[in-house]
């Protein structure tokens, strides 16, 4: 079976029919090109890092600067648009680290049972019944507020939501019939979860990841927003808002244009989620 | 059937509450940096640091000060704060009111609001209502509530000047006299109209800042349960028998959905819990949540860890109580029948 | 007899809007019940008999739906009333017993509040400890000796035999004049299903009931109706006595309904019907049968014309053009 042909023609076909989640598709697409260019087509790259023009400051927005210039005469729009690369680049590397370490455990316990179920789903357990922010907030309050820990911070906490996931998807798929077949003939326990399970997750997961690249943006926005994301000059979304909001009403627009950045970013991998999620006919 | 079922829960939901201290204290101390030393500052000596380090315990091993942590929580000792010289468990409190008040408006907001709209849009299916309900869970959903909050008071309290940009209350009101610790309900009890109308025009932002998230998802939960409660046969049995379209939806089509919109709830106030932090800080809410910005920034050990464990507490009985609302009003559980 | 019949469909037809094209699900549907009568709707499944049946009562839902003929009840033509109106109709004089009775039942309330939300529905007056004693003595009636025991449960408490007997009080207990009956049964074992067969029959002879029973098994028709309606593919293909259709099967899928009847007596071995039921948005032209039947020519490629052999008695074939009474073509 060739799932990239399937995917290419009646998925797609498919996928089309909701208009909102080939709009999610088409954000999701826009702001990840532009976060990628963007050294190279924004007005004043440089404004992204240390940089300083009192005579400039707290412009309103003008031809000059679309997005006003902030306290100390920084384009809001430049910094807005490497603030996209610095979110992407962190919600795609915690998923990068939260997913394995979080789908490994979660294979093991459904799959195995017994004792190894009972450690890791107490261990899930407790990192769930704190709530996401809180338990980030205080990783992040033992630590300095540097980008990289922030990573660190968050794929710590974030890790056991895919445990669970995979834990019941497990359970639920060892008594399929091609699980038994593989497992009659003595294909090894690695065989069975890595090339029998787990590729029937794949449609699961792929939603989920989705889904949660918006959350963990929502996230480290919100930590960036209390000043325990990046450290300026880095320009970070969340911390923009913060910034702003302390000079209310005046430089209004610094706030707003971030906080619409965020939420263009959020509303487009939430839309495409809810789209992949109906497609693959996926219950998250 | 029911108290055994409910037992085994709450003692899951200790063992859960043990789990989370283990492993918020052992971040605390398995992180680098000396935390005496961040307290005390540049300035102070070694010596300084090296008594302040055997007050805490800090030279023991892991286990012993776990140990030692333990025996204080049993006597409500928290620790003491490093931030403000005082006990922790008081700060806590103290602090707590407030959160509660905030998370409980919000709750009633999500409940009032998010319910009818999702059984509205599921009734009346791809129309106006559904559609806006749509669009507008989406919004509270995708927005983030700190954002939510800088327009809010943007919009109300800057330009059109209608509500209070900040605080539980307006600096010449006195707060009533305590009896929950909710000013709401306080002011109340106590006939304090005018206070009642100042504590509701200040928490009128930060609870709506807060429930928007809650509320669009609430929408949309209800709509896709009630949606599914329509599909089922028993709504098609009752249109047979001539039952009015409003009576199928509010009564028929509505009660077999509630039950699996209440157990994400239950989620959702750890959403909350979380989103607090956020909201507290912008409207300078004095509550438990701002406490805990204000000790995470300061690395306060002990009221960190304080903090965390009240909270994760408390979000373990706000779920107990839930499973047990379920219990009651689920009739498959309540008469102990094994599965749904 | 000059009185009205109860019911009387002509030439219904019902086509639904889909993506893939029109589908011509009902096709010229014609059919009488008498007050009090018991008549039987057969067909196999995906024939039609639920989409008429919904029709009937007015639940389908309105959209991409085109309905064309008249459904005259009492002599009154149900597609000219109001939606209010119709609804009126619904669960005091026309009411419907579903197929699985367990599905059919709310399950987060009890029978006590379903039973007692029927009653009032007949008799909105009727305060709920009254509505209650009716409930007893409906429960009683059905040879249900604990009905306290019964009220006071859920749906999901009962037995699946408990449970039809609940929907059947619940269908009868407003003593409507029509009872939609929905392959009743079928979903329990069979000795459950003799004992409700059975049940229906006493229930809606007592109330002065009709009955429009469909179903898909042979045996419960002869059991229970006077008269039997053959439904294939959205048309009705056969009408008649159960005496008459079941003596002399008339319709080549009639006869090959019969055949594929396992039987106990005689040594034939039931013979399956070869081919599948059409595609509706594709039906064949003329007589939907045709690429099935056995006895298919050219001329059947033009729509059959409605033959009469006797008194209550057609059939839509072409095979006995000469012995009928009257013809009627397209």
């Amino acid at each position: 079976m060739n799932p990239a042909a399937i995917f290419r023609s009646r998925g797609w076909y498919k996928f089309s029919r909701n208009k909102l989640s080939v709009f999610g598709l088409v954000l999701v697409i826009g702001f990840v090109s532009v976060a990628f260019l963007a050294p190279f087509i924004t007005p004043y790259p440089e404004h992204a890092g240390p940089f300083v023009d009192f005579d400039n400051a707290t412009k309103p927005p003008s031809l000059a600067h679309w997005f006003g210039t902030d306290v100390i005469g920084r384009d809001i729009l430049s910094r807005v648009v490497f603030g996209y690369r610095i979110s992407l680049e962190l919600a795609f590397i915690v998923l990068i680290i939260a997913v394995p370490t979080g789908v490994i455990p979660g294979l093991i316990a459904g799959y195995f049972g017994g004792w190894w179920e009972t450690v890791i789903m107490r261990v899930t357990d407790v990192f769930l019944s704190v709530p996401p922010l809180v338990l980030a907030l205080a990783i992040m309050g033992f630590l300095e507020p540097t980008l990289t820990n922030a990573m660190i911070a968050i794929s710590a906490m974030w890790w056991p939501w895919y445990t669970r996931l995979l834990y019941n998807l497990t359970r639920q798929l060892k008594n399929e019939d091609y699980v038994t077949a593989a497992e009659v003939v003595g294909a090894p326990h690695w065989h069975v979860l890595l090339r029998e399970i787990l590729p029937n997750c794949v449609p699961s997961l792929l939603t989920k990841m989705t889904l949660d690249m918006s959350f963990v943006i929502l996230l480290a926005a919100g930590l960036g927003f209390l000043g325990l994301g990046v450290q300026p000059p880095t320009p970070e979304l969340g911390s923009m808002v913060a910034e702003g909001a302390n000079y209310l009403p005046s430089l209004w627009w610094l706030p707003v244009f971030s906080g619409l950045a965020i939420l263009i970013a959020v509303l487009g991998f939430n839309l495409l989620g809810d789209g992949l999620r109906d497609l693959l006919d996926v219950d998250i | 059937m029911l108290i055994r079922y409910l037992i085994r829960r709450a003692l899951a939901a200790v063992v859960t509450l043990v789990g989370v201290s283990m492993l918020i204290f052992v971040i605390a101390r398995v992180i680098p940096g000396d935390p005496a030393r961040i307290a005390l500052g540049p300035m102070a000596t070694k010596e300084q640091v090296q008594d302040l380090r055997n007050d805490l315990h800090l030279n023991d091993s892991l286990p012993v000060q776990y140990w030692e942590y333990v025996k204080g929580v049993s006597h409500g000792d928290l620790g003491i704060s490093l931030y403000t010289r005082g006990p922790v468990a008081d700060d806590l409190i103290k602090t707590f009111p407030a959160t509660f008040e905030l998370i409980l408006a919000s709750s009633i907001l999500m409940i009032a609001i998010g319910i009818p709209l999702g059984t509205l849009a599921a009734r009346y299916r791809d129309g106006i209502i559904d559609n806006f309900s749509r669009l507008f869970s989406l919004l509270g959903v995708v927005t983030p509530n700190f954002v939510w909050s800088v327009s809010f008071m943007l919009v109300f309290a800057f330009w059109l000047e209608v509500l209070p940009v900040a605080g539980r209350l307006s600096e010449t009101v006195m707060a009533p006299p305590h009896v929950t610790g909710l000013y709401l309900i306080d002011s109340l009890i106590a006939g304090q109209w005018a206070t009642f109308r100042d504590a509701f025009a200040h928490i009128l932002m930060p609870a709506a800042a807060l429930s928007l998230a809650s509320i669009g998802q609430t929408t949309r939960l209800t709509r896709a349960n009630v949606g599914e409660s329509y599909e089922r046969q028993y709504i098609e049995f009752a249109r047979a028998y001539g039952f009015h379209e409003g009576r199928i939806a509010a009564k028929y089509a509505l009660r077999p959905a509630l039950i699996p919109t209440l157990t994400i709830l239950g989620l959702d106030i750890a959403v909350k819990l979380g989103s607090a932090f956020l909201v507290e800080a912008v409207f300078a809410w004095p509550g438990m949540a701002r406490y805990g910005v204000y000790v995470i920034l300061e690395k306060d050990l002990n009221a960190i860890v304080g903090t965390v464990l009240v909270i994760a507490a408390f979000f373990l009985v706000i779920n107990l109580i839930i499973d047990i609302i379920v219990a009651f009003i689920d009739p498959r559980i309540r008469l102990g029948v094994r599965g749904q | 007899m000059t009185d009205v019949p109860l019911l009387q469909v002509e030439d219904l037809n019902l086509k639904f809007h889909l993506f893939e094209g029109v589908s011509h699900v009902l096709d010229g549907v014609e059919m009488q019940v008498r007050k009090g009568e018991r008549v039987a709707l057969v067909g196999e499944s995906g024939c039609g008999k639920s989409v008429f049946v919904r029709t009937v009562l007015g639940l389908l839902n309105r959209r991409n739906v085109e309905v064309s003929g008249e459904i005259r009840y009492h002599g009154e033509d149900l597609f000219g009333l109001s939606d209010g109106q119709r609804r009126d109709l619904r669960g005091r004089k026309i009411t419907m017993i579903f197929q699985d009775p367990v599905a059919a039942l709310n399950p987060v309330f009890t029978i006590a509040d379903q039973m007692t939300e029927v009653i009032r529905r007949g008799n909105p007056k009727c305060r709920s400890a009254e509505a209650l004693d009716i409930a007893r003595q409906a429960l009683l009636q059905v040879s249900i000796d604990e009905p306290d025991r019964v009220l006071k449960s859920y749906p999901f408490q009962l037995s699946g035999g408990m449970n039809q007997r609940v929907i059947i009080t619940m269908a009868l207990i407003n003593r409507p004049e029509l009872v939609l009956a929905d392959e009743p049964g079928t979903s329990l074992d069979v000795t459950v299903q003799e004992q409700t067969l059975r049940l229906m029959t006493r229930l809606t002879q007592d109330a002065g009931a009709a009955v429009l029973l469909i179903a898909h098994n042979l045996g419960v028709v002869r059991e229970f109706a006077e008269r039997v309606y053959v439904m294939y593919a959205g048309t009705i293909v056969e009408e008649g006595t159960v005496e008459e259709v079941f003596r002399d099967p008339l319709h080549p899928y009639t006869k090959a309904l019969f055949a594929a009847v396992p039987r106990l007596t005689g040594g034939a071995m039931p013979r399956a019907i070869e081919g599948m039921v059409p595609d509706y948005t594709r039906a064949p032209e003329g007589c939907r049968f045709h690429p099935r039947c056995p006895h298919a020519t050219e001329r059947c490629k033009v729509p059959p014309p409605t033959l009469t052999m006797g008194p209550g008695r057609r059939v839509k074939c072409i095979l006995h053009e000469g012995q009928a009474v009257e013809a009627v073509h397209g």
